[in-house]
């Protein structure tokens, strides 16, 4: 549209700039055998952003509880494993800290094993622990959880197959158009480059981008280790051209 | 700056631990404005079978038109019981269910008011990444030129519109076909 074709009463959208080429995993991939009957045949249908694109669920700080962020403190005793501190800042593509936003995680046991209906692995459960978490990220983008080390399990996806240890993450950021789930890994798992999850990511530095940093930092001395984990969500674009919001008459 | 944004990952198939705390399947608590609406569905895979493991996100607008989100600023009410979101796993039979308002319109490409929509993300395992959708209402003469409709091959718009149900005079359906004959509509938002 032409810029001087505006009305007076309207002002641009900022919309967010889609995803760096390569860093998403397509919807159909066959090593992954369960995307072959879930991926749509059809391509997405571009949509330019709207309001209904730019703005998102916001949560305040009150859906929260004091020990959601420890998943080691969620029961009576402790749970079973290796302590970890997993911490990082969520930023946007721009570099800017995305503040205030929900961050949920999930993950197994330290031996692998979810307490969930479906999960039929012959691994112990823990009754001290769950394996929930959330938080909130502060101004500058950070999060931190304390938990135990997941362990690495088996999925009947081929013959052999095991998911590396892994930690369920989901955000929210600012907008419908920022919403990401993922899953941060451990640096030097044997079993990365077998997991077709991970190995559905194209481009190289994005898998990588996936696994976590062992960081003296954040380490808890006699108690636990640290990992860190960045995260970037879609980052607003700059130069919007195509796409009104009235004015506010305020 | 610019960073590499994060990839995704599949929620799995234990999505329930991490995220079934904040499942919300009524946004129209008392006091909300609006012509309440329950929203009826079921997911089903390129099989026909059902997707009993997905979870379901709800976006939308208020009745008089107005995210509750600071972007919106613009001079129209919003309202403290509303806050827009609703998140829902499918049952057994990859049935979801919630009841809401609908919503009022809210500007879109070029200007053009949108017809009334909810927004929907969905999530299961064997998806890589989550599908976007959009839940438009029947009979709304705003159909005809809502300019996300309008970006939509004909034929597959019906996919996007809600039908009123069969069973339920109060109640629509919008069922979600994730691959095959009458494939829902997906967007790249």
């Amino acid at each position: 549209m032409n810029a001087k074709s505006i009305p007076a009463s309207i002002v641009p959208v900022a919309g967010y700039r889609r995803n760096d080429r390569g860093t998403q995993p397509d919807f159909l991939y066959p090593p992954y055998a369960s995307t072959v009957k879930r991926s749509p045949s059809h391509p997405l249908v571009p949509l330019p952003a709207s309001l209904s694109e730019v703005t998102g669920p916001v949560f305040g700080y009150d859906v929260l509880k004091s020990n959601d962020h420890d998943l080691t403190k969620q029961h009576a005793g402790d749970p079973i494993g290796e302590r970890i501190v997993v911490s990082g800042r969520v930023l946007d593509a721009n570099g800017r800290p995305v503040a205030n936003t929900l961050v949920e995680v999930w993950q197994a046991n330290a031996a692998g094993r979810y307490p969930h209906q479906r999960d039929v692995h012959n691994a112990p459960t823990d009754s001290n622990f769950t394996g929930a978490g959330r938080t909130q990220t502060d101004a500058e983008g950070r999060y931190r959880f304390v938990t135990i080390r997941p362990g690495e399990y088996p999925w009947r996806n081929h013959y052999n197959a095991w998911r590396p240890a892994h930690i369920h993450f989901s955000l929210f950021g600012p907008a419908f158009s920022t919403r990401l789930v993922t899953q941060m890994y451990f640096p030097g798992d044997p079993l990365l480059d077998f997991d077709p999850m991970y190995t559905s990511i194209p481009d190289e530095r994005a898998r990588r981008q996936l696994i976590s940093v062992f960081d003296w930092e954040t380490t808890i001395p006699e108690q636990a280790l640290g990992y860190k984990f960045d995260i970037v969500l879609r980052g607003r674009d700059e130069t919007p051209m195509e796409n009104y919001l009235p004015r506010a008459r305020s | 700056m610019s960073l590499q944004t994060t990839s995704s990952q599949t929620v799995g198939p234990y999505l329930h631990i991490g995220l079934t705390w904040l499942v919300n399947s009524n946004l129209a608590g008392p006091g909300v404005a609006g012509d309440k609406v329950t929203i009826e569905g079921r997911i089903t895979d390129g099989d026909g079978n059902p997707v009993n493991d997905a979870l379901v996100e709800i976006w939308q607008a208020n009745a008089a038109g107005r995210y509750a989100h600071p972007d919106d600023t613009r001079d129209l009410p919003l309202e403290d019981a509303f806050k827009g979101f609703g998140r829902l796993p499918t049952d057994e039979e990859g049935r979801f269910r919630f009841t809401t308002i609908k919503p009022g319109r809210v500007p879109g490409e070029g200007g053009v008011l949108q017809a009334p929509h909810i927004n929907v993300t969905i999530f299961m395992r064997g998806m890589l990444k989550h599908l976007c959708s959009r839940i438009y209402f029947p009979d709304d003469a705003a159909n005809g030129s809502d300019p996300a409709l309008a970006r939509v091959p004909a034929a597959r718009r019906p996919t996007l519109i809600a039908q009123r149900s069969a069973s339920d005079p109060a109640a629509l359906m919008w069922n979600v076909r994730l691959q095959g004959d009458g494939e829902t509509v997906f967007f790249d938002a």
